[in-house]
């Protein structure tokens, strides 16, 4: 750990700051694809379903 | 072989899918070498003291803050020109990205001018472009968000970044002429001998190279994202109508 | 067009037009902001043309989700946008007619509102001047905002979000000009830049409102 005098405070919250937000919006991202792509997948299923079955 | 195959949304889907991996990969390796040589292995500057460090995420986020819009302004005028569904999703994909990019800049720029400046913020032309920069995401986003119609809502927030590219400009300059700045001049030119020193400048770099990586990453699998909702929406109407 | 002019006039000025609505909402304002800054005259002076300025810009913003809506809602825009005048014409009309009911009447009132705030003597001039110069630019980017947001159900606080930024410039130098009008300084510089903004957002801003208008007749 590098020694970051009296400026400590400000370096490790911009730091800080940066990461959370960085993390929130990768793990937005990656939750919203997943889910996204699991209902379509779902959806297609749904579909490939519905044409075997025979209508009546 | 051109460029224009990739507007196929199931050709993207292909390419993005090989390329995530390896961009989101070297996006890491990026960050973690930069942040680790720049917060460990560099010295303080001799003015601003352990401060500095803050370079190595301020930069970066704010050069994508404003590269991010132009890539919007970009991707808005594919759209309305030769109408590509990828291309309009991948302006909305960005639009989220920047606008935390923006904030990211922002919040850290606040962090180093607290003990440099001795504020937190003061109303300079570059502070406040950002925070204008800030507002015309937010609209962005907001419009894009408001309208149910995915290709009304494509035309529309393209005309607005279209507009709103050129009022940002305008913006700066009107800010430039309505305040005299606190903030340094670029961190970074092809002229050497403005640059920041060497011992800064080599790590800043491998940071922004991550930082773009991470841009890429993020706003591929974002378009990816919302193409597979595009077609979740379609299968849904076409289950409620048949 | 001038009849189009004539008619969004009539609509303003008869019951329910909302026509004074802004001059009275301009009013308000100003009276509010000695409550929030305190009676000190000498401090009012100071920030009497950004508070004009300020309250301006809110009093146009007020009228704007009217600007296309209720000709959306019954139709008539699909006729305007099959009339043999284009759509930008259409756009510019509106702009004007708005202008004429919120804008050009700001303008007017604002000298009688200053004395309230004690703004000195030697700053009417150039208040009116920058908002008579202003004010179109302010109604035509409404314009703009207006008809991106016109489709929608809920479009007014959004329609806020997408025009105040695009009002910056226009604020900026608009209150530039009063401010060193006030202060007695030269005003030339900001002047020439407010007309140069509001030149060029009259001549290229009714093609973006016309596009986003066609985009939301399709």
């Amino acid at each position: 750990m590098p020694d970051l005098g009296k400026y400590a405070v400000s370096v490790l919250s911009a730091y800080g700051a940066t990461f959370v937000l960085l993390a929130c919006l990768v793990i937005w991202t990656i939750w919203r694809a997943r889910r996204v792509a699991r209902r379509l997948a779902e959806a297609e299923l749904d579909m490939t379903n519905q044409r075997k079955r025979p209508r009546g | 072989m051109s460029l224009w195959e990739y507007a196929n949304p199931a050709r993207f889907m292909v390419l993005s899918a090989r390329i995530v991996p390896v961009s989101g990969g070297l996006a890491a390796l990026c960050l973690v070498v930069g942040l680790v040589w720049g917060f460990f292995l560099t010295p303080d500057d001799y003015r601003q003291g352990s401060t500095v460090k803050i370079i190595y995420l301020h930069v970066p986020a704010a050069m994508l803050a404003i590269n991010a819009w132009v890539m919007m302004l970009v991707a808005s005028l594919i759209w309305l020109i030769r109408r590509h569904h990828v291309s309009a999703l991948a302006a909305r994909a960005a639009g989220p990205v920047g606008i935390v990019m923006t904030l990211i800049a922002l919040v850290t720029g606040a962090f180093w001018g607290q003990p440099m400046w001795g504020t937190w913020w003061a109303w300079d032309p570059r502070l406040t472009s950002f925070l204008i920069l800030f507002l015309f995401y937010l609209g962005y986003i907001a419009l894009w968000a408001a309208i149910e119609d995915p290709d009304t809502a494509a035309d529309l927030t393209s005309i607005l970044c279209l507009v709103g590219s050129v009022f940002a400009v305008l913006s700066r300059y009107a800010v430039n002429f309505w305040n005299q700045g606190l903030h340094q001049g670029a961190s970074l030119s092809l002229d050497k001998e403005k640059n920041v020193a060497d011992v800064f400048y080599f790590p800043l770099l491998v940071c922004i190279a991550g930082f773009v990586l991470l841009f890429v990453t993020l706003v591929l699998v974002r378009t990816q994202t919302e193409i597979r909702a595009r077609r979740l929406h379609a299968l849904n109407l076409r289950a409620r109508m048949g | 067009m001038i009849r189009l002019v004539a008619r969004d006039l009539m609509l303003a000025v008869r019951a329910g037009g909302g026509f004074g609505l802004g001059v009275a909402f301009f009013l308000i304002v100003v009276t509010l902001v000695p409550f929030a800054m305190g009676p000190d005259t000498t401090r009012l002076s100071v920030i009497a043309p950004g508070v004009l300025w300020l309250g301006a810009l809110l009093a146009c913003l007020l009228s704007l989700d009217r600007m296309f809506a209720l000709d959306f809602e019954d139709g008539t825009l699909d006729l305007l946008a099959t009339a043999p005048i284009p759509l930008e014409g259409v756009v510019a009309a509106k702009a004007l007619a708005h202008w004429l009911t919120t804008g050009l009447p700001l303008t007017l009132v604002a000298p009688m509102l200053a004395v309230l705030l004690n703004l000195p003597a030697q700053g009417f001039t150039w208040l009116v001047v920058s908002l008579a110069l202003g004010t179109p630019a302010l109604s035509m980017i409404g314009a703009f905002g207006a008809a991106l947001t016109v489709g929608l159900k809920r479009g007014g606080l959004l329609l806020s979000l997408l025009v105040l930024p695009l009002y910056v410039p226009t604020l900026i130098f608009g209150a530039e000009v009063a401010r060193r009008g006030a202060e007695g300084m030269m005003v030339s510089t900001p002047l020439a830049l407010l007309a140069g903004v509001s030149g060029s957002v009259l001549a290229l801003l009714p093609f973006a409102a016309a596009g986003a208008l066609r985009v939301n007749l399709r």
